[in-house]
């Protein structure tokens, strides 16, 4: 079967599971986890912590760390429309392939900017060092690009930034020269790791608007990691959920909103505190907490907290994706019953 | 940063004074003077002693006189003349006896220092990079045994081999013909081929608790997001890890250099004794059971001298490693 729209994506990610291998035991971080990546597009990743996220990025930008380990899947990197797609998965993490993405056609920002600069080495040295390592230039025409590279991520005096010490940089200045570094050598992909989690709102929403400036600039992929809904309602074009390691209800970001398909989704959406909400009543929440790693519920991860829970369906095995159409896929064993009562029907 | 260094040179006044005074106070602690030692090992030798021939000697040398003006001659002497005193015992002036035995330490301090390092952090490095893996356990194993093991049981064991093995006397830092020789290359180089012993010997101990130091440090710095970032940005696994977490565990190394230093040169007293080193260490002992007030004095004030010294070097060199102590932020 040809598949028309797969050309257009990025990066697309297959089954992937990345298990972390303890002396307490194998934990799935993320398990069997599929979505794309469509170029030039904004994709958000929503979850609580400890669904995966991270790990998911850390995988694409080969940065899985022992003892993790990515044990099955693949991640389809096309570069180009139309080319034949590299399996990322099956490259080394310190291999040539990697060290020529990392930084260069793939950048990433993390979630402390604070933390993610080096205490002892000035912004620049950390700037340069992304256009040094993969770019033949002299160090003046890097140090040029490092300050062009600061001005456009709205960095003021960018010349005196440059020679400055990250605590030397408010909290959203740290995030911008984070940009700047990840940005220095134009990344078709950009992750973010729940850059605005450490900002204040209005510090939030500038870096948002940045990133989709810089997004409209340059044409390049966003992978945006978030808890924020409403992050997610501003800036995304994909939305995929994961809970447990899985990714259990992807599609564009209307769908997502106004007809999800999976009970977590439905619950994540009724907790989000709206302007709209009748005084006096309480914010819905969902009940329960995000199972221990080791104390995985059987059947369906979600069930035990799932206010549309079925005893005997949902806790007796795992659900697989089920296609609803135009890229709306979701885990859920009801869908997948009521999918085939209507194909018996037919 | 200028007042940075103004501030810390004019703070070690006042305590380069008050270690003067203790020093000076130190070595007048234990009962008696210089000739009530002399006396008591002439009595003990069976030797009769003149009181009038003491007298004489008390006065000479100012012992009846208050501590006061005892401990300012002492003091003014050295800061005003460069004076240490009168050695009784060598019955030479202090300082002739001091430089000479404390350049010698120090050559001594500074090539264990430079052993140490360069055994210490790559095996730290490494130890860190690969935690819990056999080569880690090994190096924790041997260094720990360093660390155990007595300095001076090293001594005499390497002191037995070389003696047994290769028939030379591992003792002091010279052959008995260069021993009072004036400083020639001949001599240096007689010292050079001498004073590996010395330098393995004090090192192993400095060796073991280095390697922990480096370790900890470094697995303290490695999974900070900066080296991830750094990754993230392209750097290969080993420029990452030097460039950042290295240059960064290096920090709390350098504050300990300040009493590195003055530990390097006192601490070694046994090890000089067994390998007869003509080094501070057996001297100040020698000096301090004869009660050879300026001698011991200057001794204990000079390594007083030296841990000032050694914690400005520190903080000088802290201040220029880390931008954070530049801008007082630490």
């Amino acid at each position: 079967m040809p598949m028309p729209d797969s050309a257009d994506n990025l990066i697309e990610v297959r089954d992937l599971s990345c298990h972390f291998f303890t002396e307490e035991g194998v934990v799935r971080s993320v398990d069997q986890s599929s979505f794309d990546l469509p170029r030039g597009k904004t994709l958000c990743i929503v979850g609580e912590s400890g669904s995966g996220k991270s790990v998911t990025a850390r995988a694409l930008m080969g940065l899985t760390r022992e003892p993790g380990k990515i044990v099955s899947g693949q991640m389809l990197y096309r570069p180009a429309p139309g080319v034949v797609p590299i399996d990322l998965a099956a490259e080394r993490s310190g291999g040539q392939l990697y060290r020529s993405l990392r930084g260069a056609a793939f950048g990433m920002i993390f979630q402390e900017p604070m933390a993610a600069l080096s205490p002892v080495h000035t912004i620049g040295t950390q700037l340069l060092e992304g256009v040094l390592t993969h770019e033949a230039c002299s160090r003046a025409e890097a140090r040029n690009r490092g300050i062009d590279a600061l001005q456009r991520v709205g960095i003021p005096e960018p010349e005196r930034r440059f020679d400055q010490y990250g605590f030397e940089l408010s909290g959203g200045m740290r995030q911008r020269a984070m940009i700047a570094m990840a940005l220095a050598c134009r990344p078709a992909l950009l992750i973010a790791d729940e850059p605005t989690t450490a900002l204040d709102v209005t510090t939030q929403a500038n870096i948002l608007d940045l990133i989709a400036d810089l997004q409209a600039e340059t044409g390049m992929t966003v992978m945006f990691i978030t808890h924020d809904l409403g992050v997610v309602a501003e800036i995304a074009d994909e939305v995929a959920v994961m809970y447990l390691g899985r990714v259990v209800e992807r599609g564009d970001v209307d769908t997502i909103f106004h007809a999800p398909a999976h009970p977590y989704t439905e619950a994540l959406l009724n907790a989000m505190p709206s302007v709209h909400a009748r005084r006096g009543t309480r914010l819905p929440a969902i009940p329960g907490m995000v199972p221990h790693p080791f104390a995985r519920p059987s059947g369906c991860g979600f069930h035990p907290r799932c206010h549309r829970f079925v005893d005997g369906l949902c806790n007796r095995r795992e659900p697989e994706p089920v296609d609803l159409g135009a890229g709306h896929v979701a885990r859920c064993l009801r869908l997948e019953n009521s999918k085939d009562q209507k194909e018996a029907a037919e | 940063m200028g007042g940075y260094i103004f501030n810390r040179v004019l703070w070690a006044v006042p305590i380069l004074f008050g270690a003067s005074v203790l020093s000076f106070a130190i070595i007048q602690l234990p009962p008696g003077d210089y000739l009530t030692a002399v006396m008591a090992s002439m009595r003990s030798t069976g030797e009769s002693v003149e009181q009038s021939q003491l007298v004489m000697l008390r006065e000479r040398y100012g012992l009846d006189d208050p501590m006061i003006v005892q401990y300012w001659k002492w003091i003014s002497g050295i800061v005003l003349r460069g004076d240490f005193g009168q050695s009784f015992i060598y019955n030479r002036p202090v300082d002739e006896l001091l430089w000479e035995r404390l350049g010698l330490t120090f050559v001594l301090a500074f090539a264990s220092m430079i052993f140490v390092w360069l055994v210490a952090f790559p095996i730290g490095v490494y130890s860190a990079m690969r935690k819990y893996s056999v080569g880690d356990y090994v190096m924790t194993f041997i260094g720990f045994l360093g660390l155990a093991t007595p300095n001076f049981l090293i001594a005499l064991i390497l002191m037995y081999v070389s003696f047994t093995v290769f028939g030379t006397s591992a003792g002091g830092l010279f052959s008995p013909e260069f021993a009072d020789a004036p400083w020639s290359w001949a001599r240096f180089w007689d010292m050079m081929g001498k004073i590996w012993i010395p330098v393995v010997v004090i090192g192993t101990a400095g060796t073991a608790s280095l390697i922990r130091i480096v370790r900890a440090n470094m697995l303290d710095e490695l999974p900070r997001p900066y080296v991830e970032a750094a990754r993230a940005r392209g750097l290969s696994e080993t420029r990452a890890t030097v460039k950042y977490p290295l240059r960064v565990a290096l920090n709390p190394f350098v504050s300990r250099l300040g009493w590195e230093l003055p530990d390097l040169v006192s601490g070694a007293t046994i090890t000089a004794i067994v390998l007869s080193l003509p080094t501070t260490g057996p001297l100040l002992l020698e000096a301090l059971l004869a009660q050879d007030m300026y001698l011991a004095g200057s001794f204990i004030f000079m390594l007083s001298v030296l841990t000032v010294i050694g914690t400005l070097l520190s903080d000088l060199l802290l201040a220029w490693l880390d931008p954070r102590v530049r801008h007082g932020l630490m």
